[in-house]
């Protein structure tokens, strides 16, 4: 079998050896590197950089058509009109009030989740860090939901919130009164917040536990010598000595919560209303599951988007300033 | 001597924040596994036995039984009334009232109110949930397209982000620099921004509603030119010399030399791969309209719209879904921990 | 055939040039050492030599043909890396034979020179082996081993020696010797290792900082080094030097004063030097004798017994003296040096070796 995968290989890759050795007798120096890199940047020129440049393009042109030339130039009306308001902190006062909606429970998603994710994913790398019996187990475990599909995680929290589900049952079970929880505005919010968390903290986890492992033990016993209370170990040694990792943790955090789509999307449809509809899901529908499909709207939402992922990635380039993000 | 052995009675001291820890711990695994333990343990209920309320742990069916001339029934257990304590199969409900028979006696109908008896219930694993699912929907179809899709994506995911990874590790050639900083670049132009320009794309390309539309737009990875060019510069130069001076081509180099030594990594980019791949929603909703060419993500997703009441086939093909990604977790959990700890990548 | 000449050779990484107009020839056959410090550019020469680094100016020939633009494959040169290089993910058998499928050997004949170098390495019991479960010197012969194969016109060895502990270091080194004698194939060698210099070569080239100092056969470079140091250099342990002036020239020969201690003739020509000219004396420990009459005369402040050898250690000044056996001095105890004529080493100012008068060989 393995002799069977290696004849393989081996027949595939030899059969861009003469090509290959042409181009190597063509180029000299490094100049080969292009070759290399060229089907990679292809792609990208392709699926990427040219897409940029057609966002701008649907985003200054109206109609519902889809091939670029068939669209008339309206010049700034998709911005104007997604951003006419006659009060910005009021949705339904504005003309496309589901993106207003969208924006307003994104930003409202994205500090409540990124703060309870920071927080739960520094508890558990904290403790996992601790003297553990069975670490890699529970690391293992907390770990699990990160690898599921987002279509994945929500079904199982569908049928665990249902009306009939686990979680009533068990209300019910202590005395409680049973909950619509999916068709509660604030309790589909809050759900969406939890189930994303539950599905994504375990990769922070790691990355907060790889850098508390990476401090070395010879500073923890030195500050034990000193005899450091371990909250102030905490906050003095820890702490700053973890910043880099927060730092990347919050900023990978804030960049995906922006994007919020896929589990919620399958949890509650946006719904009950527009409660659990964000920016993503604004520019899915504009664009594609609409009967009219607006095209120029949803590529001026999305380059909005990107200013905003765009200067979260900036921030996070800084590093330093990325800590002042966290007030 | 004596220091080991102080420092062994040290950590074996336990004290309440250990006890915490734990309690702490099994409480995270509580909420993180049990979601998926209880959908794995539903998946296995009938029909009938994920409609009880309050639900049963264990997958529960009621009994039935065969009975001479009247077919197989369902199973009950009298409460009430003369027949109390006997186990009775009924021939059909009228209403509040209940025709019943004896499964040894089955001449004789017995009549009773229906809150009179109560189902038996009997332990059952219904794997025709499974089953059918490949017998009444075209459910293989869309395991293929799943499975394709990913291990297609992912065998040239790993060809040309290796070769990109080469050039900018092992490679000068003026524009070098800048080419890596345009990959990275791209990392904050995530999908979700020119989901409509990638459409058009894809529709011109004629790749829509065909695997190779997903496949293509994601076989160029920052992350990965990143992870593998990143492992690639630990690589010793001298081992690139030594084949040169072996009269080895650079194509040869490449594929001889430096692809068997990045295993390592190109094992870690090819679990996100597939991990990627398998997932992947958003795009694939976009590109993939006609159901006959959906993925396991878009067929959950269509399935759960269109037949929110056949919980048990939804279920199973969760459970169908989820079941390869947590094979590959328990068998390479360690490499998979390890690469995301070391790349910071997901 | 596999002959090797430098003519002018420059090596410039961006504006710091780091190989100064080197010049010389390597033999066909011959054992040729580089020895210099360490970052004094040998490696550089070397790989510019195998074509794995270009050439800034000047030329490299090999069988007089200029090879500046060969590549390196097609040069027809072996090396022996420092790190080894070995392919880790291939046995020892697949190592040895990957140059020689690269270029379409027959398999017969790959599977007859790869049983050929094992048995010479006597590596025949470690074929299937990866790397990783060789020992160092077994790396090190696999490393030779894959260069042997290709039956190259020169080999070349870049510290080859430099990973392993001081006792397989010995061994490998009589390893090398024989194999040479063997193969009489050219060989180019790369070492920071004076003793190693010393013991394999036939040839030296003594390299400071991107520039040659001195080519020749080891004991031409013990017995008459050109300059200060390579003086320094070769020879262990080092030579001791006196700060002196000229005091007077006799019969064109230098007659030194050395401060504190008097005059000191020597057998080494003034030509153009006047009185009162800055000098330094330059003498081997093993030649410094312990004399009634020696003309230094200092308190021994480290004795260093080895049995079959002692090292006495002056103070003031910093002498070091050898002696054939064992010593009953201890330290403190004052003992005066004689520093006999026909051993001395004279370098002026600029640190160039004074010529020796021609009646007047240097050490026999
Ligand atoms: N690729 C390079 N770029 C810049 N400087 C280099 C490079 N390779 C070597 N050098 C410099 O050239 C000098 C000689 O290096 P090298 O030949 O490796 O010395 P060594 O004699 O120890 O083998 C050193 O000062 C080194 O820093
Ligand atoms: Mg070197």
């Amino acid at each position: 079998m393995v002799k069977l995968v290696a004849a393989l290989y081996a027949a595939l890759m030899n059969l861009p050896e003469r090509p290959m050795k042409w181009a190597q007798s063509q180029l000299s120096g490094g100049r080969l590197g292009w070759v290399f890199v060229g089907p990679n940047l292809a792609i990208f020129a392709i699926f990427t950089f040219l897409p940029i440049a057609f966002d701008l393009h649907y985003a200054l042109t109206g109609g519902t058509q889809l091939l670029p030339g068939d669209r008339p130039y309206v010049g700034a009306e998709n911005f104007a009109s997604l951003l006419d308001c006659t009060d910005h902190f009021d949705p339904n006062s504005c003309r496309r009030d589901l993106f207003w909606h969208g924006i307003w429970n994104t930003l409202a998603f994205v500090g409540l989740q990124v703060g309870l994710m920071l927080f739960f994913s520094l508890l558990t790398a904290i403790v996992l860090n601790g003297r553990i019996i069975g670490r890699s187990f529970f690391r293992a475990a907390f770990f699990y939901p990160v690898l599921l599909s987002p279509v994945v995680v929500a079904l199982i929290w569908k049928w665990i919130l249902q009306r009939e589900g686990l979680l009533n049952a068990a209300m019910e079970g202590v005395g409680a009164t049973p909950v619509n929880w999916l068709l509660d505005g604030n309790w589909a919010f809050f759900w969406s917040v939890f189930v994303s968390i539950w599905a994504h903290m375990g990769f922070y986890t790691l990355i907060l536990l790889a850098g508390l492992q990476s401090i070395p033990a010879e500073i923890n016993e030195a500050s034990q010598m000193d005899a450091t209370r371990p909250f102030r170990h905490f906050t003095r040694i820890t702490l700053p000595l973890l910043m880099p990792n927060v730092l990347v943790v919050l900023v990978l955090g804030l960049i995906r919560a922006v994007q919020i789509f896929d589990e919620v999307y399958v949890l509650t449809g946006g719904g009950p209303g527009s409660a659990t509809t964000f920016v993503v899901q604004y520019i899915y529908k504009t664009g594609f599951a609409d009967q009219v499909r607006q095209y120029g709207l949803a590529a001026a939402a999305s380059l909005l988007l990107a200013s905003v992922l765009l200067v979260l990635t900036l921030i996070q380039m800084k590093g330093q300033g990325g800590g002042k993000q966290r007030g | 001597m004596a220091n080991l052995l102080t420092a062994r009675r040290g950590r074996l001291r336990w004290d309440w924040t250990d006890w915490a820890a734990h309690l702490y711990l099994v409480l995270g695994t509580l909420v993180m596994f049990g979601p998926v333990l209880w959908l794995g343990l539903s998946s296995v209920k009938s029909e009938s036995g994920l409609q009880a309320y309050p639900p049963t742990i264990l997958p529960y069916e009621q009994a039935r039984i065969d009975v001479p001339e009247r077919g197989t029934l369902k199973l009950f257990h009298v409460t009430q009334g003369e027949h109390a304590g006997q186990d009775l199969a009924e021939v059909r409900r009228l209403g509040l009232q209940s025709q019943l028979v004896d499964p040894a006696n089955p001449g004789t109908l017995i009549r009773l109110p229906i809150e009179a008896r109560t189902p038996v219930m009997r332990l059952h694993a219904a794997w025709e949930n499974f089953t059918d699912l490949f017998s009444q929907f075209s459910f293989a179809r869309i395991v293929w397209n799943s499975v394709f899709i990913t291990v297609v994506a992912t065998v040239l995911t790993l060809l040309v982000n290796s070769m990109a990874a080469f050039a900018l590790s092992k490679y000068k050639f003026s524009g070098r620099d800048q080419v890596f900083l345009l990959m990275l670049a791209t990392l904050m132009i995530p999908p979700t921004i020119v989901l409509v320009p990638n459409y058009l794309i894809a529709s011109q390309l004629g790749l829509t509603n065909s695997p190779w539309g997903v496949i293509w737009p994601a076989v160029a990875t920052p992350t990965g030119v990143f992870l593998l060019r990143q492992y690639m510069l630990t690589l010793p130069d001298e081992l690139l010399e030594a084949a040169r001076m072996d009269h080895a081509s650079e194509w040869r180099i490449y594929w001889r030399i430096i692809l068997p030594l990045s295993s390592p990594a190109l094992a870690v980019l090819a679990i996100f791969s597939v991990m990627w791949r398998w997932n992947e929603f958003l795009w694939p909703m976009v590109v993939l309209s006609r159901s006959e060419s959906f993925t396991l993500p878009l067929a959950l997703n269509s399935f759960q719209g269109e037949l929110t009441t056949q919980w048990h086939f939804l279920l199973a093909m969760t459970v169908l879904t989820l079941l390869p990604v947590t094979a590959i977790f328990v068998v390479l959990q360690r490499h998979i921990a390890q690469g995301i700890a070391s790349a910071g990548v997901k | 055939m596999g002959a090797l000449q430098l003519r002018d050779v420059c090596k410039q990484f961006g504006p710091t040039k780091v190989i100064h107009n080197v010049s010389f020839d390597v033999p066909d056959g011959s054992f040729t050492v580089f020895v210099g410090p360490s970052g004094c550019g040998k490696s550089t020469l070397l790989r510019m030599i195998c074509g794995l680094e270009t050439v800034s100016s000047g030329e490299v020939m090999i069988d007089g043909q200029v090879a500046n633009d060969i590549p390196a494959a097609r040069r027809g040169l072996a090396m022996v890396f420092q790190s080894y290089a070995l392919y880790p993910h291939m046995s020892v058998q697949q190592n040895m034979a990957f140059g020689l499928e690269n270029i379409g050997t027959p398999k017969a004949e790959i599977a007859a020179r790869v049983g050929e170098a094992a048995r010479m390495l006597r590596l025949e019991p470690y074929l299937s082996r990866k790397p990783t479960a060789l020992s160092g010197g077994q790396r090190q012969r696999v490393a030779i081993g894959r260069a042997i194969v290709r039956e190259p016109r020169i080999f070349l060895f870049d510290e080859p020696l430099s990973n392993l502990d001081a006792e397989l270091r010995v061994d490998m080194r009589a390893e090398l010797a024989a194999l040479h004698r063997r193969l009489r194939t050219t060989m180019v060698y790369v070492t920071h290792d004076q003793v190693e210099a010393m013991t394999l070569a036939d040839q030296i080239v003594v390299l400071r900082a991107g520039r040659v100092e001195q080519v020749g056969h080891p004991l031409e470079l013990y017995n008459r080094p050109a300059n200060r140091f390579v003086a320094g250099f070769i020879g262990s342990p080092r030579m001791n030097f006196l700060e002196a002036t000229l005091a007077e020239v006799q019969n064109g020969l230098v007659v030194a004063a050395l401060p504190g201690f008097g005059l000191v003739p020597t057998n080494r020509l003034a030509s153009s030097l006047q009185p009162g000219a800055k000098l330094t004396l330059g003498i081997r420990p093993e030649h410094a004798a312990l004399a009634e009459d020696g003309v230094v005369v200092g308190q021994v402040g480290l004795v260093e017994q080895l049995g079959g050898m002692s090292t006495i250690r002056l103070d003031q000044p910093d002498l070091t003296v050898q002696i054939a056996g064992q010593t009953g001095l201890s330290f403190g105890a004052t003992v005066r040096v004689a520093l006999p004529r026909h051993v001395l080493h004279v370098f002026d100012e600029a640190g160039l070796a004074l010529p020796a008068a021609p009646a007047a060989p240097l050490a026999t």
